[in-house]
């Protein structure tokens, strides 16, 4: 018999706002333990939680940007457990009416090549809630501490249907919904910082079938890879089990990324009654068409939506796309540039920016936002080179220039006297020689051999010093072969 | 004979102090010096802080004399229950759970009474996380009924209630969940409100049961506690329940507001279990309205019967959650036994929290548990709505509705501490006024035979305090009840 895998997934998302969900304390990573807390994080007597409304725009935002439905009404649960890294022993979150139901997250999975772009699928989202994330423990020998400065940092709880059916798809959706929320500035989603969380519930059935087999939750998935690796791991320890005559018990496994093993953390029978009843410390919230309006406008094209339009729009191809789109200040930037530029020169500029700029940022360390590359100064440089003025080499160290002062290029060229020569006169009388030089490739040039041009071109580069412009000198060899 | 310092109505005071006829310091001094001479035998508070509140009068000496007084209230010792946060002092609930917590903030009720230069004093003892009707449930031990030391001062502010009754302060704050102002002020002889759900800032208030909780004044005439509410009324941002509304002037409104009205006496109070000199009492004040010129009629309130049942399943469930913080980890009493973190929660809630506390935070978690919430939540809160539109029903046709506050007057010690359902029968009268949201009040209406004082309840409509106090303050005006001092 074959199986199928069946895979839903729970992500965490942290919300970036710069104070907690409900309270006006500031939200942060890495600072000094307990230093982010008050009377409301810290849950003593008589402190009240009070909504932080960016927290709310935030969840509206990536609801829109996920497709959802927003609800006109949704209210506040208390989630009820002990733990100590819950300061009040209860988790406000939303149980019954969740702010966003419904939507999709647009999915690409690997093509054949990375140069083809892969099929793309839509996950239906089951909702996205908003609850307060807990604090952090740090176990020791003989006891344990508690830091409650992540303790009320806003947390989207973004739930998938079980529609996911490989790894594959799994790593393409976090990577997809990652690439969203970072571009709505809804999260920067460092896994490392816990910005992002993921557990996974998996199951396989028979091929077909209409109900779903028993499901095991798989956490600790610190990592996209170690969600691909880790739902690969659940689903062929599954399939061993089912094959040798087992039986999958409903259980929470956790992941070791490093072994590539799992564990069991609790079965079925330990779950718990959280016993959730409306929080009536907190209003419910209603959220009308103005705010869902105002929001929309926040919201930025989504990076699919974008990558089909720089296709299309700018003709560039999709390898390039594929590195531009994801990083939204970097297909800014393109933007930007091909507005300086034109959009004749669209496919320059992105060979610019994905060779020259990017490498030349890579090798300072430095990041988009710190290059005193400007598009202009970009469009300017793509421009001189068709206009002949440069030729590619020169181009370089022209840009090169420009990265590290600031420079304009065409001041640069200005400055430095390093325009390619243009001198006609000269660059045939080359170009003759050249020919003169080389019989044997002319007469198989004419005589149709097209790449045998490509024989002169060392001799009138090397008369010119690299200065002459290679599209010029093409051109002059064709037109002085066509003479003869 | 004329009345002591730390008798006078805080309108008396307030003017005493604007004329320099006393200071601040002689008057806080004189409610100190009472309070060491009748505190053995009282029991109002957990804690007092002389010192501190003689500094604070003197700064408000010193204020009036550059001429920067703050209003009626600056100079005048309050005390507050022992549930609401005062920055740097004890904050207990009365449990053994919080007993060494020193807050590290103040109230938004302790902050207003600070700004308008109160002498903040004197922690008022109350029952264990304000669960109670009888004072009983303190971990500290029990407060003593001013008026007769075998009996209770009732609950759960009984601390607040008797504190004021025995001159211990001129007016103190307490917090009312299902009747824990009204009931201790009938039966310590001064006036107590609940306002309505929402106007006063739970923010600092410990729960208990968050839909439930308001907080509000004792005082010794309807006027006092008008004076007092106009400081702790208003929208606070800190709490998403406060209302936003305007807060009118609520001394000016005794004055201004003027009868006759039309009063409802709903039939379902005057039922078995009331004492019949709690009757005859609320009889003579039902005559009084009468003789001018209000409008009475008997009015229904056809749910009152479910009011317990449906208190008992919100606020416990409710406190159930709101107490799971108290677990031993970070600022309460922790178990000195415990081996692992669950035997930490277990042992420190086991050694921190006494029965009373137990017995609803046990009945709260079986209530919301799963499979059962349907059943008993759910459908209380809908209930809870009936109990409501039966208020507001009657609000068509009546300004304010006439009861007993408690269906008898102080009961001893010991009396109802082993019967749980007989000590929740004395908060009748009070708790459909909590599930409904509506503003009460309690005012002296007279003694029983035996010396013990009786409450008149007054329920006004949402928001309409001043209606309510207006509507009290004609009743309480014309009589000198509060003159009846307690024998100490």
């Amino acid at each position: 018999m074959n199986y199928e895998a069946v895979i839903g997934l729970e992500v965490h998302v942290q919300v970036k706002t710069a104070s907690k969900i409900f309270t006006r304390v500031a939200q942060g990573y890495g600072q000094p333990e307990n230093t982010l807390t008050d009377p409301v994080v810290l849950a003593l007597p008589g402190a009240l939680p009070v909504m932080n409304k960016a927290a709310l725009d935030a969840i509206i935002k990536a609801g829109l940007m996920l497709h959802c439905d927003i609800a006109e009404v949704c209210k506040w649960d208390r989630k009820n457990y002990f733990y100590p890294d819950s300061p009040k022993n209860y988790q406000i979150s939303q149980y019954d009416q969740p702010i966003c139901l419904g939507g999709y997250v647009e999915i690409e999975l690997p093509g054949p090549s990375r140069n083809v772009m892969g099929e793309h699928k839509q996950i239906p989202l089951t909702r996205i809630h908003l609850e307060e994330d807990v604090g952090k423990l740090t176990h020791f020998a003989n006891d344990s501490l508690v830091d409650y400065n992540r303790a009320g940092t806003p947390l989207m709880e973004v739930v998938s249907e079980p529609a996911i059916a490989t790894a594959d798809e799994a790593y393409a959706y976090l990577t997809a919904l990652r690439t969203m929320m970072i571009y709505a500035g809804i999260s920067d989603c460092d896994m490392e910082k816990g910005q992002l969380r993921c557990d996974a519930n998996i199951s396989i059935r028979p091929v077909g079938a209409a109900s779903l087999g028993t499901k095991v939750e798989l956490k600790n998935l610190n990592s996209i890879s170690y969600v691909r690796d880790g739902i690969a791991h659940e689903i062929k320890r599954q399939l061993a089990l089912v094959k040798s005559g087992g039986v999958i018990v409903q259980e929470t496994r956790d992941y070791d990324g490093i072994a590539g093993t799992s564990q069991s953390l609790r079965s079925k029978e330990e779950a718990h009654d959280y016993r959730y009843f409306p929080d009536p410390d907190l209003m419910p919230v209603r959220v009308d068409e103005a705010w869902k309006t105002r929001l929309a406008a926040e919201c930025p094209e989504r990076p699919f939506d974008k990558q089909r339009r720089f296709m299309t729009e700018y003709a560039v191809p999709y390898t390039i796309t594929s590195v531009l789109v994801p990083d939204r200040a970097l297909s800014d930037y393109f933007e930007a540039s091909v507005a300086a530029a034109g959009p004749a020169k669209a496919q320059a500029v992105a060979n610019w920016i994905i060779n020259d700029l990017l490498r030349e940022l890579g090798a300072a360390g430095q990041e988009l936002g710190d290059t005193k590359v400007t598009p202009a100064h970009l469009a300017e440089l793509v421009g001189l080179i068709e206009a002949g003025t440069l030729n590619s080499n020169i181009a370089r160290e022209v840009f090169a220039e420009t990265f590290t002062s600031g420079e304009a290029p065409a001041a640069v060229v200005e400055r430095k006297g390093l325009k390619a020569d243009t001198s006609t006169d000269e660059l045939e009388q080359w170009c003759r020689d050249a020919i003169a030089g080389d019989a044997k490739a002319r007469e198989q040039f004419l005589g149709g051999k097209e790449s045998a041009i490509n024989a002169f071109k060392g001799p009138v580069m090397r008369a010119s010093s690299g200065q002459a412009n290679p599209k010029l000198v093409d051109e002059t060899l064709r037109r002085l072969l066509a003479e003869n | 004979m004329s009345t002591a310092l730390y008798a006078n109505t805080l309108a008396e005071l307030a003017e005493q102090l604007a004329t320099g006829k006393v200071s601040a310091v002689e008057l806080t001094q004189a409610v100190i010096d009472r309070a060491s001479t009748v505190e053995d035998r009282v029991k109002a508070f957990n804690s007092t802080q002389p010192e501190d509140a003689l500094a604070q009068a003197a700064a408000s000496d010193a204020r009036r004399s550059a001429g920067e007084a703050r209003g009626p209230l600056d100079g005048i010792p309050i005390a507050l229950k022992d549930v609401i946060a005062v920055k740097d002092q004890p904050l207990t609930a009365s449990s053994r759970m919080l007993q060494n917590f020193v807050s590290p903030y103040d109230a938004t009720v302790t902050e207003k009474l600070k700004a308008a230069g109160a002498v903040l004093w004197g922690r008022a003892n109350c029952d264990e996380f304000a669960m109670g009707s009888s004072t009983e449930n303190s971990s500290f031990g029990a407060t003593a009924n001013p008026y007769d030391l075998t009996r209770v001062p009732g609950g759960s502010s009984g601390g607040s209630a008797a504190a004021l009754a025995a001159g211990e302060a001129v007016a103190t704050l307490g917090s009312d969940t299902g009747g824990s102002i009204r009931q201790p002020a009938a039966f310590c002889n001064v006036v107590g409100l609940k306002p309505t759900y929402g106007l006063v800032s739970r923010y600092g208030l410990a729960a208990f049961a968050s839909s439930l909780d308001q907080i509000g004044p004792f005082a010794r005439t309807v006027e006092d506690a008008a004076m007092v509410l106009q400081v702790i009324a208003g929208h606070d941002r800190r709490d998403s329940t406060s209302f936003r509304t305007s807060i009118p002037d609520y001394r000016a409104a005794l004055a201004d507001k003027k009868g006759p009205w039309k009063l409802g006496i709903p039939k379902e109070y005057f039922g078995a279990g009331l004492d019949p000199e709690v009757a005859a009492a609320i009889e003579q004040a039902i005559t009084f309205y009468r003789e001018q010129g209000c409008e009475i009629r008997e009015v229904s309130l056809p749910h009152t019967e479910h009011c317990l049942s449906v208190y008992y399943i919100i606020a416990t469930a409710e406190a159930s959650s709101n107490l799971a913080r108290y677990d031993g980890i970070r600022y309460t009493h922790r178990s000195a036994e415990a081996k692992d973190v669950v035997d930490l929660y277990f042992k420190s809630r086991a050694e921190g929290f006494g029965p009373e506390v137990k017995r609803r935070v046990i009945l709260g978690t079986y209530v919301l548990s799963s499979g059962y919430y349907d059943a008993y939540y759910l459908r209380a809160q809908k209930v809870r709505t009936l109990i409501r539109q039966d208020f507001l029903k009657a609000y068509e046709e009546f300004d304010a509705i006439l009861t007993p506050t408690s269906p008898t007057p102080a009961f001893k010690f010991g009396e109802k501490a082993s019967n749980p359902m007989a000590m929740y029968l004395s908060d009748i009268y009070t708790i459909g006024v909590n599930l409904a949201g509506l503003p009460g009040i309690s005012v002296p209406a007279g003694f029983t035979s035996a010396g013990l004082p009786v409450g008149l309840q007054l329920i006004g409509q949402p928001y309409a305090e001043a209606d309510l106090l207006a509507i009290a303050h004609a009743y309480d005006s014309a009589h000198d009840w509060r003159t009846r001092q307690p024998d100490l």
